[in-house]
């Protein structure tokens, strides 16, 4: 939506320097070289603590907690076992967070997508201020809600379980949703639009037939989208479930003072659960840049 | 108080005469069904409790104690605001988000200009460095709090004991780097996942300056400042604006590093640990409230300051969809 296609930004104020005599391609080159060799450094630096949870899961307990690490020692699965078979087992909170994640992107799809085509395709009037609303509501902090949310969860019996969840979630990540789609929508041009009404299509037609092909892979960013920060959220989940619908995130946090800590083992519990997102987000680098920045980066 | 502070003066093109017909009527209403599941949806779950909040706010109510629940008006208020732990929590959150947006920001566009040009194995690179963002946040908490910062067996301490075993002293390092320095110790950790967030945005913008220009400006004779601060810097800026509206209202609402690293002990309390404290653990509802309605109060004035540079942001598009009205 932003692309900047069309607009040229000012020429520098400076009168351009005398054109200097180009030395020898050789400079820049080896520039180019230092510069990559930097990149691929900055890389590592900042994947190494990751690429070093990887490692020490993969470490015997003895070896994972000897300092200075023992770079040499040898690998074993003894801490993703440990992690699977323990006490507590992760399926049931893995299982809660897929749920939660799945259908809360599912509910978000469907009551985001037609609102998206009401702002874009067919725009009610002063539709900037509904879109503007929706962001807004993104900027209530989750705290200011959370009291409220609670007690209704308690009186309605419906703490610890992950329907409650689904409905926060899909409230968090609506505003999301709606900037995101409303940003593809826009793209379709509307001429294929009017081609299908002329035929006689009615709307859910015209959404369904001509528009979500369009827009197949932008609404597969906003579902990658929604799905990371519903799989993520801590707050909600770690106040409004317990036992039975507790998440992934919330069982990492209680693992540590149940458990005493493992660091093989801890890393093994962190690498299970970030492993989904991770993936997730490796397939779709480009789809990640156009969701995080609501549509605005194509 | 969510309505939006600047209300778009394009978008008020109305109906052409007073007299509406029936007919009209029912075709606005059929414009607008699609909006109103989810306008319906949001309000009923996010601003019906924010209602809620200020009422209880005006309660004296501590769960502990239930049958004592009366109207105290702005008493709350007055503790709340007298409290020396929520006035620090609010320091604390303004710095932590500050200093987390702004370095990350500027690391960010560093990464993002080091991406920009083309070399050996650059997508590897970028995948790379995107994957602290990707890691769940309790997870990279967990792994900065347990495998980089324990002072035993952590790898700050053992790399550190490494170097220095290099040099021939074997005495181990033993620097408990939270306890020392618990607010960088937080701030580190949240930086560290949000530079590549920064990155992506900012490379976008990077890969979308008008490539003529730029040769234009190379064949003038700019050096690489001159086209970095008079061409690419300002392109970026709304890219800049973008990152830095985002990374805020992630930020200042977080929780979980905060939870995790430190549990809000030795100074590092931001105002979203604080609220879920005083209402989790200490069970003052009326004050939780209050609290919860001054976070809300701030963020107003931050977001209305971010909502008009998102709003010009959005305004700037070339195309100018926004006049089409139904």
């Amino acid at each position: 939506m932003t692309t900047p296609t069309a607009r040229t930004p000012r020429t520098p104020p400076t009168a351009p320097p005398p054109a200097p005599k180009l030395p020898a391609a050789r400079g820049p080159r080896r520039r180019v070289t230092a510069l990559g060799l930097l990149a691929w450094l900055t890389g590592l630096v900042f994947a190494f603590p990751a690429l070093w949870m990887v490692l020490t899961s993969l470490r015997s307990e003895t070896d994972a907690a000897t300092s200075p690490p023992s770079l040499g020692a040898p690998l074993t699965l003894d801490g993703y076992r440990a992690f699977f078979g323990g006490g507590a087992s992760p399926w049931p909170p893995l299982i809660n967070s897929a749920g939660a994640s799945l259908f809360a992107t599912v509910l978000v799809l469907v009551l985001a997508l037609p609102a998206a085509y009401a702002l874009s395709v067919r725009p009610v009037r002063r539709w900037t201020d509904v879109m503007f609303f929706f962001l807004s509501t993104k900027m209530l902090p989750v705290v200011a809600g959370l009291l409220p949310v609670y007690l209704f969860a308690k009186d309605a019996g419906m703490l610890d379980n992950i329907w409650l969840l689904v409905l926060l979630y899909t409230s968090m990540n609506l505003p999301i949703a709606v900037w995101m789609l409303q940003s593809f929508l826009a793209d379709v041009p509307v001429a294929i639009i009017e081609a299908a009404r002329v035929d006689g299509a009615r709307t859910p037609t015209v959404l369904i037939r001509v528009v979500a092909p369009i827009v197949g892979p932008g609404i597969a960013a906003t579902a990658l989208i929604c799905f990371i920060f519903s799989w993520n959220e801590l707050l909600f989940a770690r106040v409004l479930t317990s036992v039975t619908a507790q998440t992934a995130p919330v069982f990492l946090t209680g693992f540590v003072t149940s458990q005493g800590l493992f660091l093989a083992q801890l890393c093994a519990a962190s690498v299970v659960v970030s492993l989904p997102v991770l993936i997730a987000g490796f397939v779709a680098q480009d789809r990640l840049v156009q969701g995080l920045s609501l549509g605005a980066v194509k | 108080m969510t309505t939006p502070a600047k209300a778009s003066p394009r978008a008020a093109t109305g109906p052409p005469g007073p007299r509406r017909s029936a007919a009209n009527g029912a075709r606005v209403w059929a414009t607008r069904a699609p909006l109103l599941p989810a306008l319906v949806f949001l309000i009923a779950v996010t601003q019906l409790p924010f209602v809620a909040t200020l009422v209880i706010s005006l309660l004296d109510w501590n769960a502990l104690a239930p049958g004592e629940r009366h109207f105290a008006w702005f008493a709350n208020y007055a503790t709340v605001a007298r409290d020396p732990a929520l006035r620090e929590s609010v320091l604390t959150t303004a710095l932590l988000t500050a200093t987390v947006v702004i370095v990350s920001v500027v690391l960010g566009l560093l990464l993002a200009l080091l991406l920009d040009r083309a070399f050996f194995g650059r997508g590897l690179v970028r995948t790379l460095l995107i994957t602290p963002f990707l890691l769940v946040p309790v997870s990279a908490a967990l792994l900065w709090k347990h495998a980089l910062y324990n002072p035993e067996y952590g790898l700050f301490n053992g790399a550190w004991t490494w170097v220095t075993g290099l040099f021939g002293d074997t005495s181990p390092a033993r620097t408990d780097w939270i306890s020392t320095m618990p607010l960088i110790a937080v701030e580190a950790s949240l930086i560290w996942q949000w530079t590549p967030f920064m990155m992506l945005i900012l490379l976008a913008g990077l890969q979308s300056r008008p490539a003529e220009t730029m040769e234009a400006a190379r064949l003038d004779g700019a050096n690489s400042w001159q086209t970095f601060r008079h061409l690419t810097l300002p392109h970026l800026r709304r890219y800049l604006e973008l990152g830095v509206l985002l990374g805020s209202i992630h930020i200042v609402q977080n929780f979980d590093a905060v939870f995790t690293l430190t549990s809000g002990g030795l100074g590092t309390a931001n105002l979203p640990y604080t609220v879920y404290q005083t209402f989790y653990q200490a069970h003052e509802y009326g004050l939780a409230s209050a609290a919860g309605v001054l976070v809300v109060i701030g963020t107003i004035v931050i977001a209305t300051f971010a909502l008009r540079a998102v709003s010009s942001l959005f305004h700037e598009t070339p195309t100018g969809k926004e006049t089409k009205p139904s």
